[in-house]
């Protein structure tokens, strides 16, 4: 029944809920918010908003109450205004929204609005003591509203991953806002009584603020352990997933391999032992990526890994390597690697079917030592014919034209060890 | 780290004889801690014929507590432990054990059969306590073999962990005079050198004319230091590794 089905895929849409709007804004972004969210032209209703203002303020109230009860969000940015805000891929590979604009408009609609309100207040008629009281009243409004926006602004770069201004702006913005609110209550306290008053007043707000703590901080605490938890399980999630991705795209896949090629040993082996030190790679070390395979090795534990490596996937015999210290490399180590690696061509090719070939290198203060030894049925070398310039010349030439040592160990039957001695490049 | 022609072919039950030292005549207790059945059953196969192997498995345990339970229960010679297990992981059975490791009469022997040979798993329960540690990709024979010898108070070391120790105590060559008592002597260090390098036990004693006992006692030696003394160096090796 494809139309049954198709019906509660259309109702699958997400609640429409109303927000601020993060973009486009003047104050407050809940005209805006507004607009999106009825689906009206901004400007209508931000000249409702206005039409209400002259009505004694009543659109100031009003804009107050969304600007403080509701959420700063995405919604509500008009399709025309899209443009100025784009999702982007980050290198992470998560999409995250992107301003583009700097917000210009906002200045402008703030001094319109301190003009207006200077109007407001300078043709109101109220009585003597009432008056008094009014400038206070507008600082306490003017430190709030600093403060709670503020709070949008850290709300905002969470979601956005902008505004990350200097820590310094933060700082000054929330101290600014509260100096204004202390200065306008004070004021009040003032204007109430005479200032010998203000020390009692003070006291008794401090009691009254202790009382709310002890009142609200339990839900508080346990607000943000609530957060606090919810969001290590999202994190948890998160790095489970990431896992799974990778199990799926690495082991899985080498799985089906080997199931398709279960006929053949060798293939099973090469596909397993891949796998492996690739799983390796990304369990144990530090960045667990692994993945820059491309780039040179810069080092000689990483060039004798890699070498290593390549020659087992190649020849599918298992090299078993163990790197003691480690250095930089330089022109002389490169021609002991690449000895090296003949070294352990030949010991998978000939030494392959007595088991694992053994790679062991250490670092000795300015001698590096390498071992590469095989189990297979060795071989003499004053009977390989003359040639034959594997063993000659890549390894036992090579090491000695770069000032190094090459010696062979090699007894029928009892397997073959290439030792390969080098001094580092004095300068270091 | 037996002889490669060991190595490969079945379980020979005359190989097996030569390398344990009369196995007709010695048995050996195991209890094997792991948490995948599978490589349980698979051990008890390779291992588990007594008469043929010398080895019998006593106990069989999936988590620590089992682990603990089993091992207080049966009292084997050697516990062939895993080093992921639920529950703690070697280590804490490591710990929970300490006392029927320090038994004088009859102590129980660890040794760790792990598949991860990251050098915080291999430090971490040698430093536990651990006679030993070999990788999952060790063949029967040898494995037979290290049971013994660990059961007989000896170390086994496989080449990669040898390499750690070799890389552990390289980095103290620069550092001012420490107590000798600290350091691996020279003979030592070479025994390790040797075995990093793959070589077997009876290898490295033929070719450095010393008896295996001399090897074994050398290897020991090793373990005893890297558990017990050399603090401030292995630590100072483990923070620079991020490892503790």
């Amino acid at each position: 029944m494809p139309d049954a089905a198709a019906v509660p895929i259309e109702d699958e849409r997400p609640l429409r809920k109303l927000y601020r709007s993060g973009e486009g804004r003047l104050l407050g972004g809940v005209a805006r918010g507004l607009a999106g969210h009825l689906g009206l032209p901004v400007i209508w209703v931000r000249l409702i908003f206005i039409g209400l203002f002259t009505a004694n303020g009543l659109g100031a109230l009003l804009y107050a109450a969304f600007w403080f009860f509701v959420p700063l969000g995405v919604g509500g940015v008009a399709a025309q205004r899209a443009a100025m805000v784009t999702t982007e891929t980050a290198p992470d590979g998560r999409r995250r929204l992107v301003a583009r604009k700097p917000d210009k408009g906002q200045i402008v609609a703030l001094l319109a609005m301190l003009a207006v309100a200077m109007v407001f207040v300078g043709s109101m008629d109220l009585g003597g003591p009432t008056k008094a009281y009014l400038w206070p009243t507008l600082l306490v409004a003017a430190g709030v509203a600093l403060v709670w926006r503020q709070a949008d602004n850290a709300r905002r770069a969470r979601w956005m991953e902008v505004g990350r201004k200097r820590r310094t702006l933060t700082i000054a913005r929330t101290a600014a806002g509260v100096l204004l609110v202390g200065v306008g209550v004070s004021g009040i306290f003032v204007l109430r009584g005479s200032a010998s008053d203000l020390s009692a007043a003070l006291q008794a707000a401090l009691a009254v603020l202790v009382g709310i703590a002890l009142l609200a901080g339990p839900y508080l605490v346990r607000m943000t352990q609530d957060l606090s938890e919810e969001r290590l399980m999202r994190i948890r999630a998160q790095e489970r997933a990431e896992v799974a991705a990778h199990v799926h795209d690495s082991v899985l896949h080498t799985l089906t391999l080997i199931q398709r090629n279960a006929d053949s040993a060798g293939e099973v082996r090469r596909l397993a032992r891949a796998q492996e030190r690739d799983l390796r790679a990304w369990l144990y070390k530090p960045e667990g990526t692994g993945k820059e395979e491309a780039e040179e090795p810069d080092t000689l534990a990483e060039a004798v890994r890699r070498n290593a490596a390549e020659v087992e996937d190649k020849h599918g015999v298992p090299i078993e390597v163990v790197v003691v210290g480690d250095c930089p490399l330089d022109e002389r180590l490169t021609a002991q690697m690449q000895a090296a690696r003949e070294a352990m061509v030949n010991a998978a090719k000939y030494g392959g079917e007595g088991g694992a070939v053994q790679v062991f290198a250490e670092v000795e203060g300015e001698t590096v030592f390498v071992s590469v030894r095989d189990r297979g049925p060795g071989f003499d070398l004053d009977a390989v014919p003359d040639d034959r310039m594997g063993v000659r010349e890549s390894i036992i030439g090579r090491m000695q034209r770069n000032g190094g040592a090459a010696r062979l160990r090699t007894v029928p039957g009892g397997g073959t060890e290439v030792e390969l001695e080098m001094e580092r490049t004095a300068a270091t | 780290m037996s002889d490669a022609t060991e190595a490969s072919g079945p379980v020979d039950p005359a190989a097996g004889a030569a390398e344990a030292g009369a196995p007709a005549a010695r048995r050996v207790k195991v209890v094997l801690v792991d948490d995948h059945r599978m490589f349980r059953t698979g051990v008890q196969a390779e291992i588990g014929q007594t008469e043929r192997t010398g080895v019998e498995v006593v106990g069989e345990a999936a988590d620590v507590d089992q682990a603990v339970a089993v091992i207080t229960a049966t009292r084997p010679e050697v516990v062939l432990l895993d080093v992921h297990l639920p529950g703690g992981g070697g280590v804490e059975v490591l710990r929970r054990c300490a006392p029927l490791m320090a038994d004088a009469e009859s102590p129980v022997r660890f040794l760790a059969l792990s598949v991860s040979d990251a050098a915080e798993d291999v430090i971490g329960v040698i430093r536990g306590g651990a006679r030993g540690y070999v990788t999952k990709t060790i063949t029967g024979t040898d494995l037979v073999d290290s049971v013994f010898r660990v059961q007989e108070g000896d170390a086994v070391f496989s080449p990669r962990l040898a390499g750690f120790v070799l890389d552990a105590f390289a980095s103290t060559d620069a550092a001012p005079v420490d107590e000798d008592l600290d350091r691996l002597t020279q003979r030592e260090r070479e025994v390790l050198r040797l075995i990093a390098r793959g070589y077997a036990y009876k290898e490295i004693a033929k070719q450095l004319y010393i008896s295996v006992k001399t090897v074994e006692s050398h290897v020991s030696a090793v373990l005893r230091k890297l558990q017990l003394s050399n603090r401030h160096e292995l630590t100072r090796w483990a923070t620079a590794r991020r490892l503790v």
